[in-house]
């Protein structure tokens, strides 16, 4: 069945994708072209967020790609929580799994990169930055593609993307939007109902708490080392009053909860709420092309910066396709794929490479792309706070569960 | 096709049960028509093959029509239009072909079943079933379960059933065709014997000839489609 | 060959290998390790710690009870639904007319059913669309908590709405047993009104058919997780859905804690039986009181409309939720309040079917294989219990309905370890055999009493011709029973493709289905897209079911005594 299906695919590409060749036009190093050797032929099963019917389509896209230049196939699991995909790999190295794991290649950063990094559950360190498309990344001005939640990748994951918190609204409905915390807060008091955040371990549910701490914290030192126990009631003691005073204005009274950042922006479509977010600055744009947003809609982020990081693709230490995921993890650094995602008519997910530095042509490519109406340029974007360590995060999502998530205990 | 009622006496507003220009139709095609009056302690017997209708006709005069099924004209008893009346209001009792006696419940908790509720207190309902079982020769069965009687035995205990619901009327449906020779024609005395000391009308549908003639009341043959007047008992 | 002491046969052994096997060794895979002993993940001292932390979980009780609570008001609401229906309305046009609409239902996925309900009647669903603004006045949706409601209201509708359909095909198939209509009349000419007549002299006859498939149905109203992360509430949210969401924590002592709460949750479900059983014996003393008190409840005019009335408000429902996610499929834009969309694109559910293919030939492949292998082995197993004329033994029955009375979650995180031990995760054999385990025994209960009914005198007469045990099966036996057996094969089909939870733990993402697809695209933020995959789920089941009424009819288009029979 899959054989068939390949082969389809394959038949498919052909017609399709002729754009390929020029994509690598250096010639390759013996080391890397005998990783394309071994790749030919493989089976790349990429765990991936399916949340997204967008994203998804790239990462269809790209398989094709990878599959007419390379000869490796890419089938993308829809994953809806990749914290299970963790927990997979974990338990297939507690059996002794130590090849021919099911995951490949995954899509991750933050806290489950550092779970993965810490129980060596990642292919040996270095081979992302001997890809040969690693010489375009932009090391320099975008720090957090080396270091993702305060922990050095290592070369164990390879970056994909770059996120930066930002939030949407209607502009037919609302004519300046709350750009502050208080102010949001304020704003939620006038209009009840109409604010939410996704619910914690969500991760832009937790990421909004993050902010949130972020901004109320005393001393942003505590936050770029782990969170303690002992110290922690202390620190986000601000954060929570914050919460406490949103809380009754919530959308629902804070009693339901959005699932997820796609939720909320459906939430935001349908009228029931005036302020979404995203880590993806070229969502509003995206979703208005595709017709999941009214074209009114427009993205603001928050005064003194809001949270940025990177997402990244790591390969699992039993990948039964490590080469093929090498390819892939290669192509989807490539001027081509990083431009194509770009665009927001197609995913709108701004590239991590140094686009000054790249030769003309590819830079063209870049520059072809219409960034949307909604997209805001990146002066207007603000800075870019840096995420906590990874350690905030279960320690957020605890303390927030025990005091929201089991309401009438 | 003749009417069978002009030998009977009609009096609508009298005891008796009457079938006023009846006809039943399936799918719209005429399967039968009657209009006859059967008087209190009489029996009107009705003749048939299987599919003559027989049996729609007397899912009408209950009450249980099929939608597949149209019938026109009125159901009288004792003077009460029946014909729109849910089957529980008419008062008519029914007897099949198998004893239906509800294998879930003993010989006594059927018959207790159908003593109106109006009639109160546990002693005098149990007393007054365990009458109707002495009634028909069956003392002391009431803690059976139905499954282990004889078919004889399982006709005898539904006839009391259907009795102790004090009915208006009796509608027999073939309800001695399940059982053997020997017995059949002893169960049927004792059910013609205790129609007629209830002084209730019946209506007997049958194929058998012999139970036709031993009801000794009018015959209306279906098949010929004519009234048979036999000597009336 | 006599009865009892004999040596079961093969068919059985299978049967129950295949039922039991799984089912205990995922049993044993859950018990160990909530008793903290898990050696391959390193944890190998008997001790309570799970449980300790289990007990510490904030919101514990509430989400044990919710799982009790909605469960059980679920199951209870559905049969109630479905009797006082029957009751009220069995042989008339109505009941006829509704129960057509209703068959198609069953095949509707618990997900679908629950992503259709969702947009039905949230604050800025369908309904209030088709009202706002001009009666309601409102131009944007109100703040109303009706989705994920604390107390899980719209969980258990959505549940209700999926299982009245269930239970109510149960019935029907019970209702053709023998006599079940003449005993109707019997109680109805000694008076006593159509719902107190079915309640007292009907139901105790049939109830023994419906009684499993409704044991089942707690059993799983108690642990449903798809449905539970559409529609329930999450703060907290039931038992079953946080378990999975412990199960798949990277912190892998949160596995310890998911088994000890896999304990707590059978537990729940168990008590959820158990109240059932109890309520069960009160209710049935409760009838047969009234009726030897001899209570007619005449007039039951009320009852009747009130069952009427649920019926049809359950099949409208169903009925719009599907026509609303058929709309959404090809819906590019839909805002708030307009009661039809936008724009348009079918386009892109063309695209979107594309991209599911391989999820579509998976589902089909999987639908098609368990159902085959269900249905032959149930076929295998009647037809040997058959012919050796061996009594009926309701413990074995009891057995093979096992995997419905355990909760799914009960044994599959353990079966899930032992399949990963094997290295069998991920392929399409377990899959596959995950699958059998929940298929069989609907295809055993689908098929086993049309087969025991089969009128014995046809295998008599074609034995006295000569004709050995296999011509009898292939040109006698199971020519006569073609429609009941297509039937058990497209309900096969149907429970097959609408496994969640057994695809995805034990598919380990390598075998994806339209299943799988549809719930992860229901947390997405694409309407079309889940709409799409969401139709898709409905489309296969509904074509197995249209084919296997398909084809006897033009099989035997030539045989009048082989046309449906009408109840």
């Amino acid at each position: 069945m899959k054989r068939l299906f390949a082969a389809g695919l394959f038949l498919l590409g052909t017609i399709l994708a002729p754009v390929i060749a020029c994509a690598q036009d250096q010639t390759p190093s013996s080391d890397w072209q005998d990783v394309l050797d071994k790749a030919k032929g493989q089976t790349v099963y990429f765990h991936a967020w399916g949340g997204e019917p967008r994203i998804n389509a790239y990462i269809q896209w790209a398989a094709r790609e990878v599959n007419n230049a390379y000869g490796v196939r890419v089938v993308h699991v829809k994953v809806s929580d990749t914290a299970s995909v963790v927990s997979q790999v974990l338990a297939e190295k507690s059996v002794g799994k130590t090849s021919g794991g099911a995951v490949d290649l995954i899509w991750i950063n933050g806290e489950n990169f550092a779970a993965m990094k810490e129980n060596g559950l990642l292919a040996a360190s270095g081979w992302a930055e001997d890809l040969p498309n690693w010489r375009n990344v932009d090391v320099e001005n975008k720090p957090t593609v080396k270091v993702d939640f305060t922990v050095p990748t290592d070369g164990l994951e390879s970056p994909w993307g770059m996120a930066k918190l930002v939030f949407m609204y209607d502009s037919a409905r609302l004519e300046t939007p709350p750009t502050s915390l208080d102010a949001l807060l304020e704003f939620a008091k006038n209009n009840p109902g109409r604010i939410a955040y996704p619910q914690p371990p969500n991760f832009h549910g937790t990421t909004f708490l993050k902010q949130v701490l972020i901004n109320t914290v005393q001393d942003p030192a505590f936050l770029s080392g782990p969170a303690i126990p002992a110290t922690f009631a202390e620190v986000s003691a601000p954060l929570f009053a914050y919460l406490d005073a949103l809380h009754p204005y919530l959308w629902r009274q804070g009693e339901a909860f959005p699932k997820n950042a796609a939720h909320m922006r459906q939430l935001l479509a349908d009228g029931e709420l005036d302020i979404a977010f995203s880590f993806n600055p070229g969502d509003a744009s995206g979703a208005i092309a595709n017709g999941e947003l009214p074209e009114t809609v427009r993205t603001f982020v928050l005064d003194g910066g809001t949270i940025g990081n990177t997402h990244f693709v790591a390969i699992p230490f039993n990948s039964s396709a490590r080469e093929g995921a090498q390819v892939l993890a290669d192509f989807l650094l490539s001027p081509l794929a990083q431009s194509r995602k770009q665009d927001p008519e197609i995913w709108g997910d701004p590239t991590v490479l140094k686009v000054d530095a790249l030769p003309a042509e590819e830079r063209a490519r870049f520059e072809r792309v219409d960034l949307g109406v909604a997209t805001l340029s990146p002066e207007d974007l603000g800075p870019v706070l840096p995420e906590p360590h990874p350690s905030w995060v279960s320690a957020l999502e605890e303390a927030w569960s025990a005091r929201y998530g089991a309401q009438g205990e | 096709m003749k009417d069978p009622g002009k030998t009977t006496q009609r009096a609508p507003c009298a005891r008796s049960l009457v079938l006023d220009k009846v006809t039943v139709r399936l799918n719209g095609l005429p399967l039968l028509h009657i209009d006859c009056a059967v008087s209190p302690g009489t029996i009107l017997t009705i003749m048939g093959e299987s599919g003559s209708g027989k049996s729609s006709l007397l899912d009408f005069v209950a009450g249980f029509l099929k939608p597949d099924f149209q019938a026109t004209g009125r159901v009288l008893l004792n003077g009460r239009d029946l014909t729109e009346l849910p089957a529980q209001e008419r008062r008519i009792g029914l007897m099949f072909q198998s004893a239906l006696l509800f294998p879930h419940l003993s010989v006594l908790q059927n018959l207790l079943f159908a003593i109106p509720a109006g009639i109160k207190g546990s002693e005098l309902r149990r007393s007054m079933a365990e009458k109707a079982l002495e009634d028909v020769g069956l003392a002391g069965f009431g803690a059976r379960d139905p499954a282990t009687l004889s078919g004889g035995q399982q006709t005898r205990v539904a006839l009391m059933r259907t009795l102790l619901a004090e009915p208006e009327a009796l509608l027999l449906d073939e309800p001695f065709s399940s059982l053997d020779r020997n017995r059949r024609a002893e169960v049927r005395a004792l059910v013609f014997r205790l129609a007629s000391e209830n002084n209730l009308p019946v209506l007997l549908v049958t194929h058998d000839r012999e139970d036709a003639e031993a009801a000794g009341g009018d015959i209306y043959d279906l098949d010929a489609g004519s009234a048979l007047n036999t000597a009336a008992g | 060959m006599p009865p009892g002491n004999a040596r079961p046969d093969l068919p059985t052994v299978l049967a129950t290998g295949l039922l039991l096997g799984p089912v205990l060794a995922g049993l044993a895979g859950t018990l160990l390790p909530a008793f903290g002993y898990l050696p391959v993940l390193g944890f190998d001292t008997l001790n309570l710690d799970a449980f300790r932390q289990l007990v510490a979980t904030p919101g514990l009780s509430r989400s044990a009870a919710l799982s009790f609570g909605t469960g059980l008001a679920t199951s209870l609401l559905s049969l109630a639904i479905v009797l006082l229906f029957t009751a009220g309305w069995s042989g008339t046009k109505t009941f006829r007319r509704l129960s057509r609409f209703l068959s198609p239902l069953l095949s509707v996925p618990h997900a679908a059913a629950a992503i259709g309900l969702a947009f039905l009647i949230a604050p800025s669903g369908f309904l209030v669309r088709l009202l706002s603004p001009w009666a309601t006045g409102w131009s944007r949706p109100p703040d109303i908590l009706i989705l994920q409601d604390p107390y899980g209201l719209s969980l258990t509708f959505a549940l209700v709405a999926k299982e009245v359909p269930f239970l109510f095909l149960m019935t029907l198939a019970a209702l053709n047993r023998p006599h079940v209509q003449e005993y109707a009349k019997a109680a109805r000419s000694l008076g006593y009104g159509r719902v107190a007549g079915f309640l007292t002299a009907v139901l105790p006859q049939i109830y023994p058919l419906i009684r499993l498939p409704m044991l089942a149905v707690i059993a799983y109203a108690t642990s449903v997780v798809d449905v539970a992360e559409i529609l329930g509430p999450t703060t907290p949210p039931p038992l079953a859905p946080r378990l999975v969401q412990w199960m798949n924590d990277p912190d892998l002592a949160k596995r310890l804690m998911a088994s000890a709460g896999t304990l707590l949750q059978l537990a729940v479900s168990a008590a959820a039986l158990l109240v059932y059983l109890v309520l069960e014996k009160a209710v049935s003393a409760v009838t047969t009181a009234s009726s030897t008190r001899g209570w007619r409840f005449r007039r039951d005019r009320a009852l009747r409309g009130a069952g009427l009335v649920l019926m049809a408000l359950v099949a409208a429902a169903m009925v719009l939720s599907m026509g609303l996610l058929g709309l959404w499929s090809v819906a590019k834009s839909w805002w708030f309040p307009a009661a039809l969309p936008q724009r348009w694109d079918a386009a892109r559910a063309g695209d979107a079917i594309g991209m599911g293919g391989p999820a579509l030939l998976a589902t089909v492949l999987l639908a098609i294989a368990a159902a085959f292998a269900a249905t032959a082995l149930t076929l295998w197993l009647l037809e040997t219990r058959n012919t050796h004329q061996k009594n009926r033994s309701r413990r074995l029955n009891a057995l093979f309905f096992m995997p419905l009375l355990i909760p799914q979650i009960g044994f599959l995180f353990g079966l899930n370890m032992l399949f990963l031990v094997m290295g069998l995760n991920g392929s399409f054999f377990a899959v596959l055999l995950a699958h059998l385990v929940f298929v069989f025994p609907y295809a055993y209960l689908a098929l086993s009493d049309p087969w025991y009914r089969l009128d014995p005198r046809y295998t008599k007469a074609a034995s006295s011709l000569g004709a050995s045990q296999a011509r009898i099966f292939w040109q006698v036996r199971f020519p006569l029973l073609l429609r009941p057996v297509l039937v058990t094969f497209a309900v096969a089909a149907a429970v097959s493709v609408g496994q969640y939870l057994p695809t995805l733990l034990i598919g380990a993402g390598r075998i994806v289905t339209v299943t799988t697809e549809s719930v992860a695209l229901a947390s997405g933020g694409n309407r079309q897209v889940a709409a799409v995959y969401a139709v898709l789920q409905l489309m296969i089941p509904l074509a197995g079911f249209s084919l296997a009424a398909l084809i006897p009819s033009l099989v035997y288009r030539n045989r009048t005594a082989m046309g449906v029979s009408r109840t």
